[in-house]
């Protein structure tokens, strides 16, 4: 599209030589208070979910800290989660092109790269994790409300309290799965993608083998789609 | 009771065997409440306070003779007033004392995850210990009696404690010394059922109540609190005393299957990724040259 597209920092690239912009600097942002607000929560919570891990609260400064820091900073990794939407709400959206990327995605797992169908900027397995964590974020809010002021939930309605602690444990169990393929995919298996949500770029090969649709509106210069 | 590793076993110079030897001592400790001879005076709630060293709350009137609606941090110890009309018409005021009830199986002390905030001594008093409390409020969710309090200055939670500093001592608790009646009773709990027994017979026998009996609710395991009631199959009508208590099931799932199927689902995550890389490794892009037009 125009040229203040290609050179915005946001969802766009700058297609020139070798190094594609791939983050924009909010977006990175974005991601880390994400990661980091949801990492103290996960330590926390687990800490107070078993007293074998009892130990990682300690790390984090004790017991009476952690419980009252845990859902003040929830509250904080919801808010990037909210903000998260707003930068990429529709490059989330699942795609025909994801339909026939996950139809193959045995390829993506075994490294066959090259006998995958070209995707957008981001792929499936991406889409279905962002989705993971929005709906969870929205549960574990809700439930964890509920578990801050259980003795404000009246006797008459306890299973409400029941329903809290049930929804709160599930839906982090849930997105703990996503989060360790997550940490996986983007530190050890995806090379590359580490780099490009520290420093925003990517290689142009990087996005040509897994991103090709998006790269080829990058280099066109119409990454910001509509 | 804390003196019982202190009771002589063997003795230098002694003709015989040494006197108490071989006798049994009941550890477990009961309060009982007849609730038959409760006339509401409330000497039990003062005790309490006194003792525990808290000043007297605001009281909120609602139509009964009630303190408050419910027992609170500060308020360990309340008569629930109740107005029962009975089927034969007659209009009766149901007392009962509400407290901890120190169950033998405490929801408290399954749903706790703060390491020795909740204590079972071997006496069956369930105890808080303020210094290790985080305030999770999850003993709130295990109760079946809406027991635990919290204290929002503090962030501590609390209840009742049996008195357990008196009881180590081997005084009664502060509650049972102040009752005019003589509704309330401390000893063991085998001499506890005993007698509540004994008065719920006396009840049906004598004054033509046949429904007396004792409430020792064996959901929980039986409790460290039991009651003698007018009306054993209706403990509702005293203030919502629950019928058939027992550790909510989501608790007991939350606390016991669901932390296997949790560990081991994220035990299995991690094995799982870890499993991929030794086998697929990771994927490189740099030097590797793109097959153009890769199958569609
Ligand atoms: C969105 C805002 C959130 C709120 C308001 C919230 C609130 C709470 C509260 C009040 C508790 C009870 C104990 C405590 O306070 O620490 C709790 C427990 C817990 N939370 Fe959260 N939380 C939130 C987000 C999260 C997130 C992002 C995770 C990440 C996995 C998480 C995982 C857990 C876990 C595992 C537990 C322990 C459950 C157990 O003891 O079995 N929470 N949460
Ligand atoms: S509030 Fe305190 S006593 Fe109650 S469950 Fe939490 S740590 Fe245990």
């Amino acid at each position: 599209m125009s040229v203040s597209q290609v050179v915005s920092p946001v969802r766009t690239g700058d297609a020139s030589g070798d190094r594609i912009q791939r983050y924009s600097l909010g977006e990175r942002v974005n991601h880390w208070i994400g990661g980091l607000f949801y990492i103290y929560c996960l330590v926390t919570g687990l800490g107070f979910w078993s007293p074998y891990m009892f130990w990682m609260v300690v790390l984090v400064g004790g017991g009476p800290a952690a419980r009252f820091w845990h859902p003040w900073l929830g509250l904080v990794f919801f808010a990037s989660v909210c903000w998260m939407c707003k930068l990429w709400f529709r490059d989330m959206v699942i795609t025909p092109e994801d339909r026939a990327w996950h139809a193959a995605i045995d390829h993506y797992i075994r490294n066959e790269d090259e006998d995958l169908p070209p995707i957008w900027r981001f792929n499936w397995g991406q889409k279905i994790f962002f989705w993971l964590m929005f709906y969870g974020a929205i549960l574990l809010l809700i439930s964890g409300c509920g578990l801050w002021w259980v003795e404000s939930i009246p006797w008459s309605l306890r299973w409400l309290r029941y329903l809290s602690v049930t929804v709160h444990v599930t839906a982090a169990l849930a997105t703990i799965g996503g989060f360790i393929i997550h940490v996986y995919m983007g530190t050890a298996m995806v090379r590359g993608g580490f780099t490009s949500i520290i420093r925003g770029e990517v290689s142009a090969a990087w996005a040509k083998t897994h991103h090709r649709l998006w790269y080829e509106q990058v280099r066109k210069g119409t990454a910001g789609r509509e | 009771m804390s003196q019982a590793t202190l009771a002589i076993r063997r003795i230098s110079g002694h003709a015989g065997p040494a006197p108490g030897a071989g006798v049994e001592r009941a550890e477990q400790v009961c309060k009982l409440v007849d609730t038959t001879t409760c006339i509401g005076c409330k000497a039990c709630e003062v005790a309490c306070l006194e003792w525990n060293g808290y000043a007297f709350s605001q009281t909120t009137f609602n139509n009964s003779y009630q303190t408050m609606p419910t027992t609170s941090w500060n308020y360990w110890n309340l008569i629930k007033f109740n107005e029962h009309e009975r089927e034969d018409g007659a209009l009766m005021l149901l007392m009962r004392k509400d407290q901890c009830m120190h169950c033998a199986e405490p929801g408290c002390l399954a749903a706790c995850p703060a390491d020795g905030a909740i204590v079972q001594y071997t006496n069956g008093i369930v105890d808080f210990q303020q210094q290790n409390c985080i305030g999770c409020g999850y003993c709130v969710s295990g109760c079946p009696f809406d027991i635990p309090k919290f204290n929002s200055n503090t962030k501590k939670m609390f209840k009742c404690t049996l008195c357990s500093d008196r009881v180590s001592e081997g005084l009664e608790p502060a509650c049972i010394k102040s009752c005019p009646t003589g509704c309330l009773h401390f000893g063991t709990k085998d001499d506890m059922t005993f007698l509540a027994e004994k008065r719920a017979q006396q009840l049906r026998e004598n004054f033509g109540m046949e429904k007396a009996g004792v409430y020792d609710p064996q959901g929980v395991g039986g409790t460290g609190v039991i009651y003698v009631l007018h009306d054993v199959s209706n403990p509702e009508a005293y203030g919502g005393l629950p019928k058939d208590p027992y550790i909510p099931w989501v608790v007991q799932f939350w606390k016991g299957p669901a932390k296997w199927i949790g560990n081991l689902a994220m035990l299995g995550g991690i094995i799982g990724v870890t499993l991929h890389y030794l086998r697929f490794g990771p994927k490189q892009v740099n030097g590797w040259k793109h097959k153009e037009g890769g199958k569609p």
